[in-house]
């Protein structure tokens, strides 16, 4: 009868032990003004170089909090300053420690130059950091767009799948589509919230100059946008480069595979009748493989990581002209309004 | 630390004729309020250092700032210097540019413990500002006051402590880059996007040329006094619009058209 009552209200503590939490997927992330702030302000000190810092916070259920961030100090290519690298990262964590700063690492967030950010060094820096945290993000800031008045903010995960794939490393057409897997399912973006404490809100709202237009919308009416536009098209010019070269060496992948193939059926072919020869002279056949032969040596494929990244970072490119578009339209057609007026 | 001997004097306004001003970016402010909200429970104010650089005309530009623990009771003070200098270090790792130019304290008004605490900091940096944050809005708005201190000696001996009020410059062009939509409100569900930002901004343009539509009906019609200066300004605005000849405008804003067709175009068949 206890049984029965408390099989509903009750397990074993073993049993709770034993059962594996399943994490609610991340829904959002919520960053405070402070972190975007300090981004902004170290992304743009540094820019054009691109720089990094860590990110600290809370993972609370499917939302990670983002409370506080540091940066890091440009890395030489030194061996010395290596340890140099990490001594700095324990000796601020452990000084916000002491100030009541969450002292938890949540990920890391980097600078980037007109969007290009999409690289294998990325999905390494995510690979070595999923294997610590369970849950990490990188937040990436784009100090030159943030000139037109947009706040380029971006949340991005690897998607699971990917990762897996990853681990495995094997990128061949035939696996890929096998899991069916294609080059937007490589990173996932998140959604952005922002919180404030009260104190700060209050502040801020006293803070607020009186004047109804703000430095925001001086940049965003401003009419000449050429230079970012160029500059978006060169980058996206590069891009379509590498992606053709990455074609020509899939295409010579598969003329060589068929090459292969070719011989290898004519050898085949030899092979049979040379058989069928010895068989009306009465000797043993001779097999029909010979894997010392150099004509059946696999030929490997190329890897589809790069043309992956790289079409990535083309529509990146494309979405970013279209948004700088869609904002000069509206501007033009405001200008054309005026003088007709 | 010792007990304060010496007495803090504190003197409202007074426009002092060195012509020194500080320049505070409101990331100081946000840190100073975070850290604020995390103190630890027995703490009634907190103390940091702040950061920044000396301008060549001496304006002093606070950017950055950081908490430093410290024990208060009611003759004494005591602060980690260990900690200010390991976090200092690790500040000027990452921008060696940044260097001390003074301290801050959160509460209203400078106290005995300050004039100790600004005699350290005298000690690392000539002629440190010592920023006040009020957190509490006593005076029913939050205060940011800054000061210097004056050392007030009859011949040879020292009197006190003056703090003097140097003007503040609070430089809100990055919040306002930003967007103080973002840092005002508690939670805000999303960062808005390129149009949604660019809508926004037309519709505080068309609000404005609404209201300068108004007064100068208003003054046309003879409800508001006209007031000249204004006049010229606004006469000013309007003639700034670049005058050129109707056909060459087309053709500049049918080019424009034009190239940002085509972009859009080419990103629109590449998805």
């Amino acid at each position: 009868m206890a049984n029965n009552s408390g099989n509903t209200v009750a397990r074993s503590f073993l049993q709770v032990a034993s059962t594996e939490e399943v994490a609610p997927s991340l829904r959002v992330v919520q960053i405070e003004g402070l972190v975007i702030l300090k981004i902004i302000k170290h992304c743009k000190e540094f820019s054009p170089a691109l720089v990094t810092g860590q990110l600290l916070g809370l993972d609370v259920g499917s939302v990670l909090e983002v409370t506080n961030c540091f940066p890091f100090p440009i890395r030489e290519e030194d061996e010395e300053i290596e340890a140099d690298g990490a001594n700095y990262q324990l000796e601020m964590m452990r000084c916000l420690r002491e100030v009541n700063v969450d002292n938890n690492t949540v990920g890391w967030y980097q600078s980037t130059l007109l969007g290009s950010f999409q690289t294998v060094e990325l999905i390494e820096t995510f690979m070595n950091y999923q294997e610590n945290i369970r849950r990490c993000v990188c937040i990436i800031y784009d100090p030159s767009r943030s000139n037109q008045g947009v706040l380029a903010l971006k949340a991005l995960k690897l998607s699971d799948a990917f990762m897996e794939l990853y681990r495995s490393n094997n990128f061949t057409g035939e696996k890929l589509r096998e899991r069916n897997l294609s080059w937007v399912d490589i990173f996932e973006e998140i959604p952005i919230k922002v919180s404030n404490s009260a104190l700060i809100s209050a502040f801020m709202t006293e803070l607020e100059a009186d004047s109804p237009i703000t430095q925001c919308d001086y940049d965003r009416l401003q009419l000449s946008t050429n230079p970012f536009m160029e500059r978006n098209v060169e980058f996206l010019i590069e891009c379509m480069d590498e992606l053709s070269m990455e074609q020509q060496k899939f295409q010579f992948y598969y003329r060589n595979l068929s090459r292969q193939q070719a011989q290898q059926q004519a050898w085949l072919q030899k092979r049979r009748s040379e058989n069928m020869a010895r068989k009306a002279a009465g000797e043993d056949p001779l097999p029909e493989e010979d894997p010392s032969n150099p004509i059946f040596k696999p030929i490997p494929e190329p890897s589809r990581l790069d043309s992956f990244l790289i079409t990535n970072q083309i529509a990146n490119f494309c979405n970013q002209i279209n948004g700088v578009s869609g904002q000069s339209f509206n501007r033009l057609y405001l200008m054309k309004a005026l003088q007709d007026s | 630390m010792a007990a304060s001997e010496h007495t803090a004097l504190q003197f409202t306004p007074v426009l002092s004729s060195s012509s020194l001003l500080a320049k505070v970016h409101p990331l100081v402010i946000f840190n100073i309020c975070d850290c604020y909200v995390r103190r630890p429970d027995q703490a009634e104010r907190v103390i940091g250092t702040l950061l920044g650089s000396v301008l060549p005309d001496g304006t002093v530009d606070i950017r950055n700032s950081y908490a430093v623990p410290h024990n208060e009771s009611s003759d004494q003070v005591a602060l980690d210097i260990d900690y200010h200098h390991n976090m200092l270090l690790s500040h000027q790792k990452v921008n060696p540019k940044e260097a001390i130019v003074g301290w801050y304290s959160t509460g209203l008004g400078v106290t005995g413990g300050s004039a100790l605490i600004h005699e350290f900091y005298s000690r690392e940096v000539p002629n440190p500002i010592h920023l006040t944050v009020d957190t509490g809005f006593r005076n029913g708005e939050g205060t940011i006051k800054a000061y210097v201190s004056v050392n007030l000696s009859l011949g040879d001996c020292q009197l006190a402590v003056q703090f003097q009020e140097i003007p503040v410059d609070l430089r809100m062009v990055e919040a306002e880059q930003v967007g103080f939509d973002i840092l005002k409100t508690p939670m805000v569900d999303k960062i808005p996007s390129d149009l949604e930002g660019m809508e926004a901004s037309m519709q505080r343009l068309l609000a404005l040329i609404d209201d300068v539509h108004k007064y100068v009906d208003d003054v046309v019609e003879g409800h508001t006094a006209s007031d000249s200066s204004i006049g010229r300004f606004i006469s000013e605005t309007v003639a700034s619009l670049p005058k050129l000849l109707p056909s060459a405008f087309d053709k500049l804003v049918n080019d424009n058209l034009q190239l940002c067709g085509y972009l859009d175009i080419g990103g629109f068949l590449s998805d």
